[in-house]
């Protein structure tokens, strides 16, 4: 239909053209294609994008910028104010603020893609299994509402309460604690997406109902996927320095920004740089995954505005 | 006609209601309840009803996407609503569906290519990869689409196309019977005759039968040999073409009829305007079902539900009319007039 009339009007407006010559009032507006087109359309996606970029590479080249070993102790220069030697300044064992904040966006970063990964893998094959087999829905709902009604930090406190501090661990225990919410949102699109034509049409083409959930429910509820994934990295990654900070996430010797946090949580009145700058890298990032979560959902928009 | 392609009997589809705290049942909606019918090869029946009254229900009990309340459905001797899922399946080669909607009824994350070889790869039925591409093609050329189009996706095409693309999934599974569940109804007024057009040809070259489910009577009048007339979940009125459309024996098809627009601007017609709504198919009246707005109704019709009955060659209705005397008989007079 669009090509239909896009034709048409590129007849009329020649022969129009043809006929009178037309004042060029209006500069021809020349759409920008290609990548840059696509960061100038979406502002939202290239500046949150952009800082992501920045601290995944400052995560990944953390040795080679400049840092010191984050864990080195210096118990003769600590609490040293910002300076040429050291650049966010050192904390009460002496070790290096800077060398400390790089290194700990290894974690926050790990930790909160992990989190995403794992939580909607899980939470997409439970969504998908209980959208669309209702006997396994009541069950698997009822759960799901009960985990859901404990708050997640709460939730992943007792988890982590029962195991031992490690990455690893911190990034299990987040992950189940935000299961329950990607279940949800696929549960939901599922619910709706099964009553669609198409899938009807599918099983009057004789498909098999595994083969419906792979071909033709699963790829369309990607897209709300996906968007809900970014907030949950983002979630994920407060989460953990959270955990961190009241000690019971990421073990101490490891630097992450929680843990930077908590250790300077006791001078913060006199030394606030020691809080401020992790606190900072922590809610750039936060900040740029959810920039990015935001211009997914309106790229993805008017159609998925419906399922999130 | 031997044996009809598709014979329904005493079809309900009743739909729970559940409310409270546990999810128990409060009531039903009698979407279907209780209508026979059957088609024989290569024929077209039509179902014609207002919004609600059950049209597409049937439709999807027929292609068995739901387990029906009651009654049986026979394809081509073979009663298939108590079969399992997977001794269905091999069944379903032989009926297909067209839907409503364009839009909806294609999987927007499948190419054309991929929409079309489903029902082909499920059954089987192509030889071999070449001859799926054969197919694939002869698909396209069939519903008038350029053979380039195949690796398209849905969304680069308009809705007319889009109808063909489901039409040609529909014809992919080389069906015997094709459910047009308001094939038609989402377009606008060119397209829905191409359409038309394509259907109507695509029955005379492959000797297809349909259940044509529809509420345009200009459309349902072009098409089809028979149509069946639904009111509230029943069928009160079966009959030829030409028998109905000129002579309606239920005071429903009567007034349907007169709602059907003249094409020739200040033609006098006379409208049977029916007042008042639909009564709720959860609690549908006593008596005849239509007699809370039916113009002639009479004492007999709420309390006693008429059955369908013979009116003339190949024509049944469900109204007591009939039996009263002939010169009584507002609907045999109006025909008289």
């Amino acid at each position: 239909m669009s090509a239909f009339t896009a034709d048409r009007a590129g007849v009329s407006a020649a022969t129009v053209h043809a006929a009178i010559p037309m004042p060029d009032v209006l500069p021809p507006v020349k759409p920008r294609r290609g990548f840059i087109g696509f960061l100038r359309r979406n502002p939202t996606i290239a500046i949150g994008g952009g800082l992501l970029l920045i601290m995944v590479f400052v995560a990944i080249f953390a040795p080679f910028l400049w840092t010191k070993d984050p864990t080195a102790l210096a118990p003769a220069m600590r609490t040293r104010e910002p300076a040429a030697r050291w650049w966010f300044g050192t904390d009460m064992l002496g070790r290096d603020v800077y060398s400390r904040v790089l290194y700990g966006a290894r974690v926050s970063l790990l930790v909160g893609v992990a989190v995403a990964a794992l939580a909607s893998a899980v939470g997409l094959a439970i969504g998908l299994v209980s959208g669309f087999f209702r006997q396994v829905d009541a069950v698997v709902m009822r759960i799901m509402d009960g985990m859901m009604s404990i708050p997640p930090i709460l939730l992943a406190i007792a988890l982590m309460a029962l195991t031992r501090g490690s990455v690893q661990n911190v990034i299990i225990a987040i992950s189940i604690a935000e299961v329950p919410r990607v279940s949800r949102l696929v549960r939901g699109v599922v619910l709706s997406l099964r009553e669609q034509p198409y899938v009807e049409a599918a099983v009057a083409s004789g498909t098999r109902t595994g083969r419906i959930l792979i071909r033709h429910i699963l790829p369309n509820t990607l897209a709300p996927l996906t968007v809900q994934a970014t907030y949950i990295c983002a979630a994920a990654m407060i989460t953990e320095s959270i955990l961190s900070f009241i000690g019971a996430g990421t073990p101490p010797t490891v630097p992450s920004w929680g843990n930077i946090m908590a250790e300077g949580r006791a001078l913060w009145q006199v030394k606030p740089y020691i809080v401020f700058f992790p606190a900072l890298f922590l809610s750039v990032t936060v900040l740029a995954i959810n920039l990015v979560g935001d211009g997914l959902r309106d790229i993805l928009d008017p159609r998925m505005a419906k399922s999130l | 006609m031997s044996t009809p392609l598709l014979q329904v009997d005493d079809l309900k589809k009743h739909f729970p209601i559940r409310g409270g705290l546990f999810g128990t049942v409060t009531g039903q909606v009698h979407a279907v309840d209780g209508i026979s019918f059957s088609i024989a090869k290569g024929e077209t029946l039509s179902l014609v009803g207002e919004s609600g009254c059950g049209k597409s229900t049937v439709g999807r009990a027929v292609l068995q996407l739901f387990p029906i309340t009651a009654g049986q459905v026979v394809l081509d001797g073979q009663r298939i609503d108590t079969l399992s899922a997977s001794s269905m399946r091999p069944l379903r080669q032989r009926m297909q569906v067209v839907f409503q909607d364009p839009f909806s009824s294609l999987n927007p994350r499948m190419r054309v290519r991929d929409i079309l070889a489903e029902p082909i790869r499920n059954f089987g039925i192509a030889k071999d990869a070449a001859d799926l591409e054969a197919r694939l093609a002869r698909l396209m050329d069939t519903v008038r689409l350029p053979r380039d189009a195949i690796n398209r996706w849905p969304h680069e095409f308009s809705g007319g196309q889009r109808q063909r693309i489901g039409i040609a999934r529909a014809l992919a599974a080389e069906p015997d019977l094709i459910v047009c569940d308001e094939a038609v109804s989402a377009l606008d007024v060119s397209v829905k005759a191409q359409i038309v057009n394509l259907l109507q040809d695509l029955q005379k070259e492959l000797g297809l039968a349909m259940l044509f489910i529809s509420h345009d009577l200009a459309i349902v009048e072009h098409m089809t040999h028979r149509v069946a007339v639904m009111y509230l979940g029943k069928i009160v009125e079966v009959a030829g073409k030409r028998s109905l459309f000129s002579a309606p024996m239920h005071p429903y098809t009567e007034a349907l009829l007169s709602a059907v627009p003249v094409p020739i601007p200040g033609q006098a017609r006379t409208r049977k305007i029916l007042t008042g709504d639909v009564p709720s198919p959860i609690n549908p009246p006593k008596g005849c079902r239509f007699h809370t707005r039916c113009p002639y109704a009479f004492d007999r019709c709420r309390v006693d539900e008429p059955e369908l009955r013979p009116t003339g060659e190949g024509h049944i209705a469900a109204c007591h009319l009939h039996d009263l005397p002939r010169a009584q008989n507002p609907l045999l007079n109006a025909v008289a007039a």
